[in-house]
């Protein structure tokens, strides 16, 4: 099976400090890939050169055998990347739908931005993620932590994403918010999206990846099946910057 | 307030049980604008008592609106500027350039140096296009310098107003050059209106497509099954509409041509004025630009992509950029806009004044900015309309007209101008703080 996703030997560094170094991974279809390590890292930076938002300075990205050429978001949207970035990354001053369709707008026969249209398939997609999602003619920033994260993934999920990028997608969230985020990952998986996830928590990304992955100083210390690893394995990883075997 | 609002208008099939609300949200005005129409009538209503009734006559409010028209139509641009965090410096500077360009081409270029003569219907309309190419290009210049060299735009355009402003008088040597074509001089306000039947016909035009406009966005949201508001409250809004529009046609037509000047223009044409013949201004072919503008900018504004676009990006701009907008050649685009809006408002003004001087435009920036932040665009960027500008503008030149009839000295009246605009400002944030927004 060819992995949906390859990052070959990609570096990227700021000034003098090696953001992303010699890092390799891959992501199949339905596999749930998580990012683990402390701040600085490298994992944001890492993902965001697949999103398009940075430009990596070494390196390949395969996206489904073939040789890709992401230079910014719009290059990423092209091959189906969809990205959930910690920070939103919605327009506080828009309304759900402006934002949902935020550079991909719904047009009418003149060329003119269809609002009702837009405003009919939001609600279509939120009665099925966010069923308690009503605000929808209201500037995004009149909404709870948990509803804008919900327009986020929206955008993710409308646009029928094949790779989604997740960075810390419930670092703002309640429990019960949380739990819905989680169901919603399980739920993409199963249809057969391949899901990079950034997480601090460690217990959560055991029960939701796959394979995880350890970065330390820009580099990657290694990548293991959630099944042969333990909590504190992980943890000493993080922590050391060694790989398993070496322990 | 605010919670029931959001509920019923969230609410798909309101249910009958729903609580009654007030009579102004079941109309669904946008109460900010509500604010700043009864602060604008209140200041014509003060002045209209301190002069005796001469402020709220047909011949000052005719020339009201045209001396509003050179700054209402910048504000339109520079709403788009503040929304994107940036500001124009620039515009009163590049208005004197553009002003210079039109008019060295059509007093100079053309009819001597190009051999079209004095007169040539053509010479108007070559010289407002290469206004327009001037205006656009210094814009776009401008605007790349911002975007893609990220300068901040405040020191482009305070270094844009020192730089065009004399570039203008380079161009002149500082002469005053006029007069200019009489076709262009139309363009100024009093020398070309509409007169009194075609006046009527574009009002009820414009009532017509208003009403066309609030029944097809009814129409548009019933196909969807969203929440409309109660037929009476549309009625009565349309009923607004139309009312102000004609409303305003009938106090332009209500200004009359003096005799004089009638009898003048019988006397050019070689005919006797007859007995008792009247006519009237009627609307002036620079309201009737403003007013295409205005319109054209609200359309780009809400429901164009690049509208869109704008917002997006002075809402967040990472947000705009993560979201595959290209915020840099937008920067340019937008500044580009704002030079075109500038030479609109140069053909306007020279034209007010039959000819080119070198200080035309002067403290303009000052002018439009003030205007753009009192018609409700946040300087922090994302916010703004179009015409909440124009009305800025309005209730600016309102103020100005109005402390000059009433003989107040000029330092008071631009301390009182100054004033206001802070005062202004510091009555939206209460608001928008009250109405539980964040910026």
């Amino acid at each position: 099976m060819t992995p949906l996703v390859e990052l070959k030997n990609i570096s990227l560094s700021f000034g003098g400090v090696r953001a992303v170094d010699n890092v390799s991974l891959d992501l199949y279809p339905g596999e749930v890939v998580g990012l683990l390590g402390h701040n600085g890292a490298g994992k944001s930076t890492l993902i965001k050169i697949l999103a398009g938002a940075y430009q990596m300075d070494e390196g390949e990205i395969w996206i489904e055998g073939k040789k890709a050429n992401i230079h910014s978001p719009r290059d990423a949207r092209r091959h189906n990347i969809e990205t959930i970035y910690q920070t939103l990354a919605l327009a506080d001053n828009l309304d759900a739908p402006s934002n949902l369709f935020l550079g991909r707008e719904l047009t009418n026969k003149f060329g003119l931005v269809d609002d009702a249209r837009m405003e009919a398939e939001t609600r279509k997609i939120m009665a099925r993620l966010n069923p308690n999602f009503k605000k929808i003619s209201e500037p995004v920033s009149a909404l709870s932590g948990g509803q804008r994260q919900s327009v986020a993934i929206a955008r993710a999920v409308y646009f029928n994403a094949k790779i989604l990028i997740m960075d810390e997608p419930t670092a703002a969230l309640g429990v019960h918010e949380s739990k819905m985020v989680a169901d919603l990952i399980k739920e993409l998986k199963a249809q057969g999206l391949g899901i990079f996830l950034i997480s601090h928590d460690t217990r959560e990304m055991l029960e939701l990846c796959d394979r995880v992955s350890v970065m330390k100083n820009g580099a990657l210390i290694g990548t293991e099946k959630v099944g042969d690893v333990t909590e504190d394995d992980i943890l000493s990883m993080i922590i050391m910057g060694k790989a398993r075997d070496a322990a | 307030m605010t919670d029931t609002t959001t509920e019923t208008g969230a609410d798909v099939h309101p249910s009958p049980t729903a609580p009654k609300r007030s009579f102004l949200s079941q109309l669904e005005i946008d109460t900010r604008l509500l604010g700043m129409i009864g602060a604008f009538i209140l200041v014509c209503l003060v002045f209209n008592v301190l002069t005796d009734g001469r402020f709220l006559t047909p011949r000052n409010i005719f020339n009201l609106t045209i001396q509003t028209v050179s700054v209402a139509i910048m504000a339109t641009g520079m709403v788009f500027v503040i929304v994107t965090r940036h500001i124009d410096l620039s515009v009163g500077a590049m208005l004197a350039t553009c002003s210079a360009a039109m008019a060295m081409t059509q007093t100079d270029i053309l009819p001597r140096m190009l051999g079209m003569g004095l007169g040539h219907p053509m010479i108007p309309w070559i010289a407002i296009v290469v206004g327009l190419l001037f205006g656009t290009i210094i814009g776009a210049f401008q605007g790349w310098l911002i975007g893609f060299l990220t300068i901040p735009a405040f020191i482009v355009t305070l270094g844009g107003l020192l730089i065009w402003r004399n570039v203008a008088w380079y161009m002149t040597d500082g002469q005053t050059i006029g007069p200019l074509d009489e076709t262009f001089r139309k363009f100024g306000g009093i020398n070309g209106t509409l007169g009194e039947t075609w006046s009527w016909v574009v009002g009820l035009i414009a009532v017509v497509l208003a009403l066309w406009a609030l029944w097809s966005s009814r129409r548009n949201k019933v196909n969807h099954g969203f929440h409309v508001k109660p037929v009476w409250a549309e009625v009565l809004v349309g009923l607004i509409i139309a009312v102000g529009i004609l409303g305003f046609v009938a106090i332009l037509n209500a200004y009359e041509v003096p005799t004089a000047r009638l009898m003048r223009e019988f006397k050019a044409r070689g005919d006797v004025m007859p007995e008792g013949y009247t006519a009237s201004y009627g609307i002036p072919y620079s309201v009737l630009l403003l007013i295409a503008l205005a319109i054209g900018m609200t359309v780009m504004a809400k429901r164009t992509r690049l509208g869109r676009y704008i917002f997006a990006t002075g809402g967040n701009p990472d947000a705009a950029e993560l979201s595959g907008i290209n915020t840099r050649l937008l920067t340019v685009k937008v500044f580009a806009l704002m030079g075109a809006l500038v030479a609109l408002s140069a053909v306007v003004a020279s034209a007010r004044l039959t000819n080119h001087s070198n200080d035309i435009g002067t403290l303009d920036e000052l002018r439009v900015i003030a205007a753009a932040v009192i018609g409700g665009t946040a300087l922090a960027g994302g916010i703004g309309t179009i015409h909440g500008a124009i009305l800025g503008a309005l209730i600016m030149q309102s103020l100005q007209s109005g402390m000059a009839m009433v003989g107040v000295d000029a330092p008071l009246q631009n301390i009182v101008v100054g004033a206001v605009l802070v005062f202004a400002v510091w009555i939206d944030i209460v608001y928008r703080r009250r109405m539980g927004g964040k910026s």
